[in-house]
C-alpha cells in the first residue's frame, strides 16, 4: 500500500461524513434557494431570485436574532467568568470536582424539559408570587424578551464556563504572585495578567454560544410565547407550517452568509487582539 | 410471568410518561418530542409484540395522531388481541403532518388528517382509497354526512370519521362578573380593553386568522385580500395587549396568568372540568367546525394492521370508551347510543344547533393559501 493510498484511506471517513452531512445538505438547500413553493406547499424547481427579493419580510426574526444572541452571549459571559475564575483560581482542589459536576449536572436533563420548567418558574404562580410576597405587584415576565434571555443565559451557561475554566485553569499561578511581588493592585494585575491569558477560553466560549443561539428556536418558541421571534422560528414555520420550503431556505442562506460574516469578522478581531498582547497561549 | 408484568408495566408508565409530556400541541410543534417517542417505542426491545403474539397483521402498527385523542387501555386491547403493538407518533398541526408525507418516508401505517387536509393529500398522490371490505364496523349510514362527506373524494371513501369538534374560546368567567363572551367582536374589543395583556391567541393560521375574519362579519375561510388585509390590521392592532400567541394553552389558563383564549373543544371540556369559572364559548359571528379522520398513507408498511387498527377504533364499544377519554363528540349513532346522557347534554361537546349552524367547516384552500401563511409570520413578528 503507498503511502499516497493510505492518506486517502485515513481521510475518506471523515470525507464521506462532511459529504453526506454537511456538502449534499447544504447543495439541496441553495438550490431549493432559487425555487418556487408548490401550489399546495412543498418545492417545485425554478430559478427565480424571488426569494431573495422577499427576504425583508423576516427583517424583525433576523433583528431580533441579531440583537438577543449577542447580547445573550455578553450575559452568559459576565455570569460565567467569575463563576470560571472562582472555580479555577480561588477554589480548592476537594471542592473543584464536585463543583464542576454541579455545572455539568443540568446537561443531564434534556434543555427542553428545562426550559419548559421555566415557564412556571417565571409565570405567575412563580417568581412574580414571591415578588408580590414582597410587595412588588404586577411583574409580568413570562413571555417577555427578558424571559427568552433568561432561558439562553441559563441553557448556554455551561458552555461559556468550560473554556474559560480550562484557560484559567491552565494560568500559572506564580505569575499572579510575580504581578503582587512587583507592587501591582490585585486589579491591575487581573487587568494585565489574568485576563489577557484567559482570551483565549473567552474567545471559544463566545464563539460557542453565539453560533448556537444564532440557530436558536426553542427557547424563544417556549419562553416568548411566540411573540419574540428568531429566524429559528420562521424557518420552524417556514418548514413545517407553510410549507414554503423554497423561501425558507433563502432565509437559511441569508443566515449562513451573517454567521460567515460575523464569524470571519470576530476571527479577525481575536487574532489582532492576540497579536496585540502577545500571548503565546493564544489561537 | 413475573418478566411479563414488569414489562406491560414499564409500558404503562411509558404510556403515562408519554400521556403526560405530550400533552400540548405547541410543545410538540416546536419539538418534534413525539417523533422521538416513537422512535423510543420501535427501539426498546420490552416493548415489542413478542414473536409468540404475532398474528397474520404483523407486530406492530404505526399511528400518526393527536395529543391526548385515545384511550390508552383501547390500544393494549388491541395489541392482547392482534398481537401488533401500537407506536405512536403525536403531532401539532396538520400543516406539520402534511410536510412530513410530502417529505416522504414517514412509515406511518394509519393517521388521523382534518377534514380540510384530504382533498390535498389525495391530489398529492399521498393517502389509500380504502377497501371497505376490509372494515365491516364501517356503517356508513351510522355516521351524520355532516361529519363523514369529507372522507370521500369523487365517490372514492378515502378516510372514515374519529370524531368532530368545534374551535371556539375559553374564558376565566370571574373577570367578566361570572358570564362568557358570546362573540368575537367581545373577545378582541375586550382584549385591547379590560382583558389586555391576559388573552391567547393560536400559533395556527386556520383559527387565528379566522377568528379575526370573524370579528369582521367575514367568513373564517376567506382568502380574500381586501378581507385577510382587515383581519391582518386587527391583529396587528391586538397583538402588544396578547399575552402570548401559543397554542400551548392550558398551563396559562390553569394558573391564571391568562383570562381569555382560543379554544378547542377537548381543552375547553378538561379546563372547565377542572376548573369551574372556565367556561368554554362560540362566537355568535362564527368559526370553525371540524371532523377528524381516519386514514391509510400511501405505501403503509403495515397495511393489514392498518385495516385491522381502524377497523377496531371504529367499534362503537370501543368508539365510547375513545370519547369518554379524549372528551370529543363522535358523529356515530350507534357509538352516541352507547354513551351517558350527561355527555350528550354536555353543551361543551354537543353545541346548539343555531350556534353549530353559524360554524363553518374549514376549506382545503385556507390551508394552503400561500397568504395566510405570510399573515400569520407577519402578525408574529410584527
Amino acid at each position: 500500500m503507498t503511502q499516497r493510498l493510505r492518506n486517502w484511506l485515513l481521510v475518506a471517513p471523515a470525507a464521506a461524513w462532511l459529504i453526506v452531512m454537511l456538502v449534499l445538505p447544504l447543495s439541496v438547500v441553495f438550490v431549493f434557494s432559487f425555487g418556487e413553493r408548490a401550489p399546495s406547499g412543498g418545492y417545485v424547481p425554478a430559478f427565480t431570485f424571488e426569494q431573495y427579493a422577499n427576504l425583508p419580510a423576516r427583517f424583525t426574526a433576523f433583528k431580533n436574532t441579531l440583537i438577543l444572541a449577542p447580547l445573550g452571549t455578553i450575559m452568559a459571559l459576565l455570569i460565567a467568568y467569575p463563576l470560571a475564575y472562582q472555580l479555577a483560581v480561588r477554589t480548592s482542589q476537594r471542592w473543584k470536582t464536585l463543583l464542576l459536576v454541579l455545572v455539568i449536572v443540568p446537561f443531564w436533563t434534556s434543555i427542553l424539559i428545562r426550559s419548559y420548567a421555566w415557564i412556571f418558574l417565571l409565570g405567575g404562580g412563580g417568581i412574580p408570587a414571591l415578588l408580590a410576597s414582597l410587595g412588588i405587584e404586577d411583574v409580568r415576565l413570562i413571555y417577555t424578551p427578558f424571559a427568552v434571555l433568561v432561558g439562553i443565559v441559563y441553557g448556554y451557561l455551561p458552555l461559556m464556563v468550560f473554556p474559560i475554566y480550562v484557560s484559567l485553569e491552565r494560568l500559572d499561578k506564580r505569575l499572579l504572585e510575580a504581578s503582587a511581588d512587583l507592587g501591582a493592585h490585585p486589579a491591575t494585575t487581573f487587568l494585565t495578567v489574568t485576563l489577557p491569558m484567559s482570551i483565549s477560553g473567552i474567545a471559544t466560549g463566545c464563539m460557542l454560544v453565539f453560533i448556537l443561539l444564532m440557530g436558536e428556536f426553542l427557547i424563544p418558541a417556549l419562553l416568548g410565547g411566540g411573540k419574540v421571534f428568531f429566524v429559528g422560528n420562521a424557518l420552524v414555520d417556514l418548514f413545517l407550517q407553510s410549507r414554503n420550503w423554497a423561501f425558507g431556505s433563502a432565509v437559511a442562506m441569508m443566515l449562513i452568509i451573517i454567521m460567515l460574516v460575523t464569524v470571519t469578522l470576530y476571527m479577525r478581531l481575536i487574532s489582532r487582539l492576540n497579536v496585540q498582547r502577545d500571548d503565546a497561549q493564544l489561537m | 410471568m413475573t418478566d411479563h408484568i414488569s414489562k406491560k408495566k414499564f409500558m404503562e408508565e411509558l404510556r403515562r410518561y408519554q400521556k403526560g409530556s405530550v400533552t400540548r400541541r405547541h410543545f410538540l410543534g416546536v419539538t418534534g418530542l413525539g417523533a422521538a417517542t416513537a422512535v423510543l417505542g420501535s427501539t426498546m426491545p420490552g416493548l415489542r409484540a413478542t414473536t409468540a403474539m404475532a398474528s397474520d397483521i404483523g407486530d406492530r402498527v404505526v399511528l400518526a395522531t393527536w395529543p391526548n385523542y385515545h384511550d390508552e387501555a383501547n390500544f393494549d386491547m388491541f395489541t392482547d388481541k392482534t398481537g401488533a403493538f401500537l407506536q405512536v407518533n403525536v403531532f401539532g398541526s396538520n400543516e406539520e403532518m402534511l410536510a412530513k408525507l410530502q417529505a416522504g418516508g414517514s412509515g406511518w401505517d394509519v393517521y388521523v388528517p382534518t377534514n380540510y387536509t384530504i382533498t390535498t393529500y389525495v391530489e398529492e398522490d399521498l393517502i389509500e382509497p380504502l377497501d371497505l371490505s376490509k372494515l365491516p364496523n364501517y356503517d356508513p349510514a351510522a355516521f351524520d354526512p355532516r361529519f363523514s362527506d369529507a372522507g370521500i373524494v369523487d365517490g372514492v371513501v378515502y378516510a372514515v370519521p374519529k370524531n368532530w369538534g368545534t374551535t371556539g374560546m375559553a374564558i376565566n368567567m370571574s373577570h367578566n362578573g361570572g358570564k362568557p363572551f358570546t362573540s368575537w367582536k367581545e373577545f378582541f374589543d375586550r382584549t385591547m380593553d379590560d382583558f389586555s395583556g391576559r388573552t391567547m391567541v393560536h400559533d395556527y393560521q386556520l383559527t387565528t386568522i379566522g377568528a379575526a375574519l370573524n370579528y369582521h362579519g367575514y367568513s373564517f375561510n376567506s382568502v380574500d385580500e381586501a378581507e385577510l388585509a382587515d383581519a391582518e390590521k386587527l391583529l396587528i392592532d391586538v397583538k402588544p395587549h396578547l399575552f402570548a400567541i401559543t397554542s400551548d394553552y392550558q398551563p396559562a389558563m390553569r394558573s391564571g396568568d391568562a383570562w381569555l383564549t382560543i379554544c378547542w373543544t377537548g381543552d375547553g371540556k378538561q379546563l372547565s372540568t377542572d376548573i369551574p369559572e372556565i367556561a368554554y364559548a362560540l362566537g355568535k359571528e362564527g368559526g370553525e367546525l371540524w371532523s377528524d379522520y381516519y386514514a391509510i398513507p400511501k405505501g403503509a408498511p403495515h397495511m393489514e394492521a392498518a385495516y385491522a387498527l381502524i377497523n377496531f377504533m371504529l367499534d362503537p364499544e370501543v368508539n365510547a370508551r375513545e370519547v369518554l377519554a379524549h372528551g370529543y363528540p363522535v358523529a356515530d349513532s350507534r357509538t352516541n347510543e352507547l354513551l351517558p346522557e350527561e355527555v350528550l347534554n354536555d353543551p361543551i361537546l354537543y353545541p346548539a344547533a343555531e350556534l353549530l349552524n353559524a360554524l363553518e367547516f374549514g376549506a382545503a384552500a385556507t390551508l394552503t393559501d400561500p397568504n395566510r401563511a405570510e399573515l400569520l409570520a407577519r402578525f408574529k413578528s410584527a
